[in-house]
């Protein structure tokens, strides 16, 4: 049987942390698939009524939870911004070497600044404090 | 080495015809999901209080609850095909492979219909 054409393996390409924007966008579109798990499982138990939402919050508010909302939001910063990265280069901009590593390091700075903004602002003093 | 030309090779082992639905669709989504994500995570995020009361009155204003169920759709296609080229990448297993990919359809389908379900309820009325 002829050789078929296949998508790139990690292993034979050498590191560069553009490489590293890529893997960690698909990365993080799975983290982001995982939490829809979460988020269909908020909405049912919300629709189950004031006593069903009450013990869901129970388990919502556990600091395993907290902790993935936390990387949720990560994921969902990274995902939005890279996406958005992609849409630019689809338009067919952005695709030389030089442009593409300034992207990189665009995304990276945008991604880290407004994570740390959104957790911050998450977790200051009295919100939501019922 | 084979004898065979490189049309003979590719010949009856063509594209499906399906990589560009596929591949467009996900940017489609994409594009809608940038507008319904921000506006859901704003609209909630903007709320005093995490309570039942206080969400059953957000989610029965149309506007919230129409956003939602877009929100739901987009994301759960938007998902199942990046789920669905992540196993076509790396799982090379075919059976395996066909196994994983139904198993990701039926996930997505069912997690959109129980969230659709589940938003419908709340913003149409039931027991406080």
């Amino acid at each position: 049987m002829p050789e078929r054409p296949l998508s790139p393996h990690l292993s034979v390409y050498k590191f560069k942390y553009t490489l590293a924007t890529s893997i960690l966008n698909r990365f993080a579109g799975l983290i982001l698939s995982l939490g829809l798990i979460l988020f269909v499982y908020w909405l049912v138990a919300l629709a189950g009524g004031a006593r069903s939402y009450a013990q869901a919050r129970v388990v919502l508010s556990l600091g395993v939870c907290k902790l993935a909302y936390a990387a949720l939001i990560a994921a969902f910063v990274y995902h939005l911004a890279a996406g958005v990265r992609h849409l630019i280069w689809d338009s067919g901009r952005g695709l030389e070497r030089e442009s593409a590593r300034r992207s990189a390091w665009i995304l990276t700075a945008v991604s880290i600044i407004v994570t740390i903004v959104l957790v911050y602002w998450l977790l200051r003093p009295g919100a939501f404090a019922q | 080495m084979s004898l065979r030309g490189p049309l003979g090779q590719v010949l009856g082992r063509g594209s499906a015809k399906q990589g560009v639905h596929h591949w467009w669709l996900q940017r489609v989504t994409s594009v809608a999901l940038v507008p319904l994500s921000i506006g859901f995570l704003v609209s909630l995020l903007a709320l005093p209080a995490l309570d039942y009361a206080t969400l059953v009155a957000w989610m029965r204003q149309g506007g919230v609850a129409l956003g939602l169920v877009l929100l739901v759709l987009v994301a759960a296609r938007h998902s199942q095909l990046g789920v669905r080229v992540i196993i076509e990448d790396y799982v090379h297993a075919s059976g395996v492979k066909a196994l994983a990919l139904v198993i990701v359809d039926f996930a997505h389908v069912l997690a959109a219909a129980a969230a659709v379900f589940a938003i419908l309820k709340v913003a149409l009325g039931g027991r406080l």
